[in-house]
């Protein structure tokens, strides 16, 4: 309305959105992660593996080549036939390898969602109310921090029996209490900021605000956490696999691949060193990714 | 009785901290026609922002608490009123504006989002719709609707305000609270949104809740005006009464507080002293351990409204029975 700001004013602030380029926070969260090397090496490796993992069906087919045993085959170093060569029962170690990249990510970014969504609503629901709600909520979670995370997943495993859906249950529940933890903070942090109020004066309800305008707010600090998440979820499942509480042979597991092959360590080295250096080898570029995502969201950083 | 949209009789809310009761607000009288802009004055501390915020039953709880008096809006008891029915006014009926743009506005929504969402919440539309009316808004703040999908740190502070203005008057609200609109902004975008506020106000026939500690805003906008002081209205009258016919020694010192271009002194005279305690308010008047003009007799007994044509005072100095005590 022209009548309540001179015109000389709006063509002023037109001119400002255009000069000020619009720039929602993904964008410029992209741009500094950019600017970061090892982050983007991490992100690199990741969409490689994430790549070979869901095309693995495609470039080595799981029944005929990852599952097919080929005795006269068995423990061949790398060759032009078997790049990776071959494992104690004759199976190509590459195709193994990417069909259980499949399964360690599957595992690692589902348990860390659930993980997420679970501790996430505790954690909201006892920052924004407080009290004896938070009490009760935060001191269960101090129970299941108290129990180590990797006996509390074993524990949780032999009771329902080992197969890849009570695994990533079981991983996910021993990393919720962290994530309750950092969403609790945050929501406490922010519910008595200004806009909160503003939005109670607005008529929202209580879900509304937490869902609209605290949630988002959090994510920051859960997404840091997530990525770091997944990559100790990896090495859970290796770890519960190894152990033979995770998946089971025949299907290719990294940790169950290191496992298999460890009688064979003298003869054969390659059969536990290639899942063994995977599980670095991912670990590390998600820990990679985290830490630039890290540096990336942290507002001392912004200019 | 009828005519009046807002009508708080005996108001008290009080905070139970560690320390002690603070109370904040003490029985307070306000009321407001439809259309009229009632100024709120008062130092940091005096209870303004407690008032509205109780009328807004925005009250944090623990530790505040309404503890007496009752607020009728629309003639009905908002106090009775069922949290649900309360969302319903909220932002609505009744909507507010805070003192901080720069924190008042929700950093990770555009302000698009921010405007729809009280239009979506109490208006039943289509989203087209609904951001069609976002966008109006917008634009009747002065600002491009094209601007709907930036986010609030891509805006100045005095952007800001307009953009929570657009928000408050969304849907048409009978009464608006502006705690401290201006406070936070430099004087010629304090200008331009008391323009702008005035403005949509006389176009949506709005009341107006004006808090502020600057009379040169209350004589810019409003119609009437109470003085707060230790959670009082100590003065309550319309604009020419408090303006030119100044009679609480309170008021005479705010006034006194402001530098005068036309006069020579070299000093300014403020009050003397500081806001005293809210959890241990003196006795009697709770001015008289700062007013010049205090005698034995404010120490002890506690002044009631005098009423002179509607011009309200609460000062013992124009109590008829003793009032000889001054001259």
């Amino acid at each position: 309305m022209s009548e309540v700001l001179s015109s000389e004013n709006l063509e002023k602030d037109s001119s400002v959105a255009t000069v000020n380029k619009k720039r929602s926070q993904t964008a410029e969260l992209w741009r500094r992660l950019r600017k970061n090397n090892m982050a983007m090496a991490g992100i690199a490796i990741l969409g490689i593996i994430i790549v070979l993992a869901i095309f693995a069906d495609i470039i080595a087919p799981y029944d005929a080549v990852a599952i097919k045993q080929n005795l006269k085959d068995r423990l061949m170093t790398p060759s032009g036939a078997h790049i990776l060569g071959t494992d104690e029962f004759g199976r190509d170690m590459f195709a193994r390898l990417i069909h259980g990249a499949r399964v360690s990510l599957q595992v690692g970014i589902l348990a860390v969602g659930l993980s997420i969504v679970l501790g996430g609503a505790l954690g909201a629901i006892a920052g924004y109310y407080g009290g004896k709600l938070d009490d009760i909520i935060m001191r269960i979670m101090d129970v299941f921090l108290a129990v180590p995370s990797i006996l509390l997943a074993i524990a949780i495993v032999s009771a329902l029996g080992p197969n890849l859906l009570n695994l990533m249950f079981a991983i996910s529940i021993s990393s919720v209490p962290s994530y309750a933890r950092i969403v609790r903070a945050s929501v406490i942090s922010i519910k008595d900021q200004e806009f909160i109020e503003a939005a109670k004066a607005i008529g929202a309800n209580d879900f509304r605000i937490i869902m609209l305008h605290i949630i988002p707010n959090t994510l920051a600090p859960v997404i840091v956490q997530g990525t770091l998440g997944v990559a100790g979820a990896i090495l859970s499942t290796a770890g519960l696999s190894f152990i033979g509480m995770g998946i089971q042979p025949p299907a290719p597991e990294w940790g169950a691949m290191l496992s298999g092959g460890r009688q064979y360590l003298r003869y054969a080295p390659h059969v536990t060193t290639i899942p063994g250096i995977a599980i670095v080898i991912t670990i590390l570029a998600l820990n990679l990714v985290g830490d630039g995502l890290r540096d990336a969201l942290d507002p001392r950083l912004k200019s | 009785m009828s005519d009046k949209l807002l009508n708080i009789k005996n108001l008290s809310i009080e905070y139970t901290t560690e320390d002690g009761v603070v109370k904040a607000v003490n029985g307070i009288n306000l009321d407001l026609k439809e259309g009229e802009t009632l100024g709120l004055v008062g130092e940091t501390g005096a209870g303004k922002t407690t008032t509205a915020l109780g009328m807004m039953r925005l009250i944090p709880n623990p530790p505040g608490k309404i503890v007496g008096g009752n607020i009728e809006f629309e003639g009905r008891d908002i106090l009775a009123l069922s949290e649900e029915d309360m969302r319903g006014i909220r932002g609505n009926k009744i909507s507010m504006i805070f003192q901080d743009p720069m924190t008042s506005l929700n950093p990770v929504l555009t302000v698009g989002d921010q405007i729809s969402e009280v239009i979506s919440i109490h208006q039943d539309l289509n989203m087209a719709a609904v951001i069609e009316k976002s966008k109006e808004m917008l634009e009747l703040v002065g600002i491009p609707g094209g601007r709907y999908n930036d986010y609030p740190h891509q805006f100045s502070g005095g952007m800001k305000q307009r953009v929570v203005i657009a928000i408050a008057l969304a849907c048409n609200p009978k009464l608006l609270i502006a705690d401290e609109p201006t406070t936070a902004l430099d004087v010629t975008i304090q200008a331009q949104v008391l323009d702008l506020m005035n403005n949509l106000k006389e176009k949506f026939k709005t009341a107006m809740l004006m808090i502020t500690h600057d009379l040169g805003v209350v004589a810019q906008v409003c119609d009437k005006v109470a003085i707060m002081y230790g959670g009082e209205i100590i003065e309550y009258g319309k604009i020419e009464d408090i303006f030119e016919n100044t009679r609480h020694p309170y008021t005479l010192g705010l006034f006194g507080s402001i530098p005068n271009l036309d006069s020579d002194a070299t000093r300014l005279s403020p009050i003397k002293g500081t806001m005293p305690d809210p959890t241990n308010l003196p006795s009697g008047c709770p001015f008289h351990p700062r007013c010049d003009r205090a005698k034995n007799i404010c120490s002890q007994r506690v002044p009631r409204h005098t009423n002179i044509d509607g011009h309200k005072i609460k000062c013992l100095m124009f109590e008829e029975d003793i009032k000889q005590e001054w001259i």
